[in-house]
């Protein structure tokens, strides 16, 4: 092979510079956003019916720092109707690295009432924007958002079948939502699946054609759903009021490996951009990418919404307004977009929860983020990914 | 690359000296085959120029030899393999595509896009220790190194498509396919750039790439490979392939083709209406039985002087028609020159734009002398305008296209159409004859 030389005599060892830039932008940026995602978390941990200071909510909130120290299999017991079994149930322990001497009354109220939904708004918040980055690149479409698949409403009928039915399910009204989300999302890719292709048009209008339909249904359950329907109308609004450590815990491992997954197709997310055929002739297996990138964002967008329910805009907005910032390389866009999303949505929940009527979150970012998405528009400085 | 060879068939090591071997190749989208029974070659060390008509299928071959289309029947080899049973990132090191399309929405910096053709090089986690260099090479090499850091989105459609060819030079591939790599390119860049691919193969490479100017076809490329009709015409050298005959086969145009003055390779020119009126003749007089070619019986002896187009489709025209056609004095290496050749004329030629020589003044006077009508075809300068002014039977035809008039007080005018060129020497020559008896 005479031809090989190109490739052969290049020093080992040099890193490109435009990588090096690329992995510093992408931790600076980071890092950056970090310590707005720290600042926000603080300060939301202080706002509240009961106002506390900085420095105990930072010493309560250091307090509840865990560390994961070993799993133990313990025996629950769930019950479906009559028949109850016991299944074996991993139980995490943890050890916490901090012991601040803090008010009981005050340790308790950030610990047990503001934390776990402050966590969970970051872990929700960090899972959606990740999946709108991933989704926005992936269907070239700037409207694309995490839900367009039908994960959304497929988790919308799974949550409201379980409240209006009053089915009691062993998994709770999570597990129903989580299921339904990923059966919607692969309904829409089987029939947007042709000949092993599927094309991101067909699969855009399949989701859009399903999610229309799911719609319906979950109309008629709402219809159906008697007393249970301000609880089902509230899970459909988006909500992080009921959150526990529980729902933090099932939640945050889905997202970091998802995360964990997608970033590491970052490059090959790039090169879609530049079209199927061009991605083809680079070297990407084009449809096993497209399916590993849809399989995994439609998983962490069902665990977000599964605890969440239905929070718009977050993955929409987000993505959109760090593109304007860092730019589309979605090696640096796809962290600082999930850092932000978390920061995004601890803040409007904590307007959602500030006010003097609590507010659903998805509300409240609805709310926001459509003006917002709306005034990016018309300056033209959102027009394209 | 033991293994690849390993993995080669007995058949194809027969032929695993060709870079990229396509063998019967029938491909399209759905069920009806855009391209059938293809079959081509590109060596190493080739540029290998793919012209036709729009339609023909020429990107539709190319990206069977990329691997974006599979092929219905057929194999394409590149490198000794089947680029189809290739994952796409073991075809994508050893076929680089610059596509006709570059025109992607996308703000991303010229340098990220570059550096994308080192995508099949770089592990999900690993990176690729190379990709600094050759990143700077292809930027360097397609001069794009000064645009490096800004958007693609900002630059000119030509600097786009330097910047597309420098990503598939990052790929560090063996073969290149490129579609249209000169579409939107000025003159001086369509040059440039065909001479760097050209320059690329001479390092080892070889290069298919669909070209629409056939005249850039035939100057930069080894081989061209005529595609019509879903099916391979013709390969070879240009001046093997490109004949005036295959190119109106091909194209469904009449054209000249004659070499290049400066260049010596050949150039095409398109003749309009030319073949059509040649063929059908003049409308016949009533009573008489068609005949091919009006002049036949009379076979007068016309002598064609003039310039350009005008002067070719004279001469193409009359010799259709069955004179007896003398030439001059045309301009050296021109295309009423080289049409006449074409035609078994051989032409008294002077160079352009030069005073007349007393050699090709006596040539030219002498054929004038035997001749029956003269015809003064397009422009002509002051001197070829007074030798045939001389004659006693002038035909004049003027530029359709500038609307000159040859000038001169010769006795008839005929325009336009070489139709009506037959027809009004046969007239002119008619009358003549009386005078003549």
């Amino acid at each position: 092979m005479g031809t090989g030389t190109e490739t052969e005599t290049a020093e080992a060892g040099v890193l490109p510079g435009g990588l090096r830039s690329t992995t510093a932008r992408a931790v600076a940026w980071s890092a950056g956003l970090g310590v707005v995602l720290v600042v926000v978390v603080f300060a939301s941990a202080a706002i509240g019916p009961v106002s506390l200071s900085l420095p105990v909510v930072a010493k309560a909130s250091l307090n509840a720092v865990a560390i994961p120290a070993g799993v133990s299999l313990t025996a629950a017991t769930v019950g479906l109707g009559d028949a109850t079994t016991t299944l074996p149930v991993p139980d995490l322990s943890y050890t916490y690295p901090f012991a601040f001497q803090v008010d009981g009354t005050a340790e308790t109220i950030v610990r047990r009432v503001r934390l776990p939904r402050i966590a969970l708004g970051v872990v929700v918040g960090f899972a959606l924007a990740s999946a709108g980055t991933v989704m926005q690149g992936f269907f070239r479409n700037p409207m694309a958002d995490p839900s367009i698949v039908g994960v959304s409403s497929g988790a919308a009928v799974g949550a409201v079948a379980t409240i209006a039915l009053s089915v009691s399910l062993p998994f709770g009204i999570q597990g129903a939502a989580f299921i339904g989300a990923l059966v919607a999302a692969f309904a829409v890719y089987l029939i947007a699946t042709e000949d092993r292709r599927t094309p991101v048009a067909t699969l855009l209008l399949a989701g859009v054609a399903v999610q229309t339909f799911l719609g319906a249904v979950v109309s008629y359950l709402l219809l159906r759903a008697g007393e249970s329907v301000e609880q089902a109308l509230y899970w459909l609004m988006g909500r992080l009021h009921t959150a526990t450590w529980t729902d933090v815990e099932a939640t945050l491992p889905v997202a970091a490996v998802c995360f964990a997954v997608l970033l590491a197709h970052t490059r090959d997310l790039n090169v879609l951009l530049l079209g199927e055929e061009d991605a083809h002739t680079l070297g990407i297996e084009v449809e096993r990418t497209k399916r590993v990138l849809l399989a995994v964002s439609s998983i962490v967008t069902a665990a977000a919404v599964a605890v969440a329910g239905v929070i718009g805009f977050v993955g929409l907005v987000v993505p959109h307004m760090l593109r304007l910032v860092v730019g589309p390389d979605h090696r640096v866009l796809l962290p600082t977009s999930a850092i932000a999303g978390g920061a995004f949505l601890v803040a409007t929940d904590t307007l959602a929860r500030a006010g003097p009527a609590e507010l659903p979150v998805g509300i409240v970012t609805a709310a926001l983020g459509a003006p917002f998405f709306l005034y990016l528009l018309v300056t033209r400085e959102v027009h394209s990914l | 690359m033991t293994g690849d060879a390993d993995r080669r068939s007995a058949d194809d090591a027969a032929e695993a000296d060709s870079l990229v071997d396509v063998r019967g190749v029938t491909v399209g989208y759905g069920s009806d085959p855009v391209l059938s029974g293809v079959s081509l070659s590109v060596e190493r060390d080739e540029l290998v120029g793919l012209v036709g008509p729009n339609g023909a299928g020429k990107t539709t071959l190319l990206k069977a030899i990329n691997g974006v289309l599979d092929p219905d029947e057929g194999r394409v080899l590149v490198d000794g393999d089947d680029v189809h049973d290739l994952s796409s990132r073991a075809a994508s090191r050893r076929v680089a595509t610059v596509p006709q399309d570059t025109t992607v929405a996308f703000e991303f910096p010229v340098e990220a896009v570059v550096e994308m053709g080192r995508t099949p090089y770089h592990g999900r986690v690993r990176r690729d220790p190379d990709a600094a260099e050759a990143v700077e090479r292809a930027l360097d090499r397609t001069e794009t190194t000064r645009f490096r850091d800004r958007t693609v989105g900002s630059l000119s459609g030509g600097e786009r498509q330097r910047v597309v060819l420098a990503r598939a030079l990052a790929q560090g591939t063996p073969a290149l396919v490129l579609d249209e790599p000169t579409a939107s390119l000025d003159i001086n860049h369509q040059v440039r750039t065909l001479a760097l691919v050209r320059e690329l193969t001479r390092e080892g490479r070889g290069a298919l790439a669909a070209i629409h100017d056939l005249d850039l076809a035939a100057r930069f490329c080894d081989r061209i490979a005529v595609l019509a009709d879903g099916t391979l015409q013709a390969v070879g050298p240009p001046e093997t392939v490109l004949t005036g005959e295959r190119v109106a086969a091909a194209f469904d145009t009449a054209a000249a083709v004659v070499p290049s003055p400066v260049t010596g390779t050949p150039t095409v020119t398109p003749l309009s209406d030319a073949s059509a009126d040649a063929d059908s003749g003049v409308p016949v007089g009533e009573g008489e039985s068609k005949r091919p070619g009006p002049l036949v019986e009379s076979d007068p002896c016309v002598h064609v002087a003039g310039t350009g187009q005008t002067a070719a489709r004279a001469v193409a025209a009359l010799s259709a028609a069955g004179a007896t056609v003398t030439a001059g004095v045309f301009p050296a290496e021109g295309l009423a020159a080289g049409v006449a050749r074409e035609h078994g004329v051989d032409p008294v030629v002077a160079p352009p734009f030069a005073p007349l020589d007393a050699e090709a003044e006596a040539s030219a006077r002498e054929q004038l002398g035997g001749a029956d009508v003269a015809v003064l075809a397009g422009r002509a300068p002051p001197s070829v305008r007074a030798l045939v002014r001389d004659h006693d039977a002038v035909v004049r035809v003027t530029d359709p296209e500038a609307g000159t008039d040859p000038g001169g007080d010769a006795s008839t005018v005929a325009t336009a159409s070489p139709a009506t060129v037959v027809e009004t020497v046969a007239r002119v020559e008619g009358s003549r004859l009386p005078a003549d008896d």
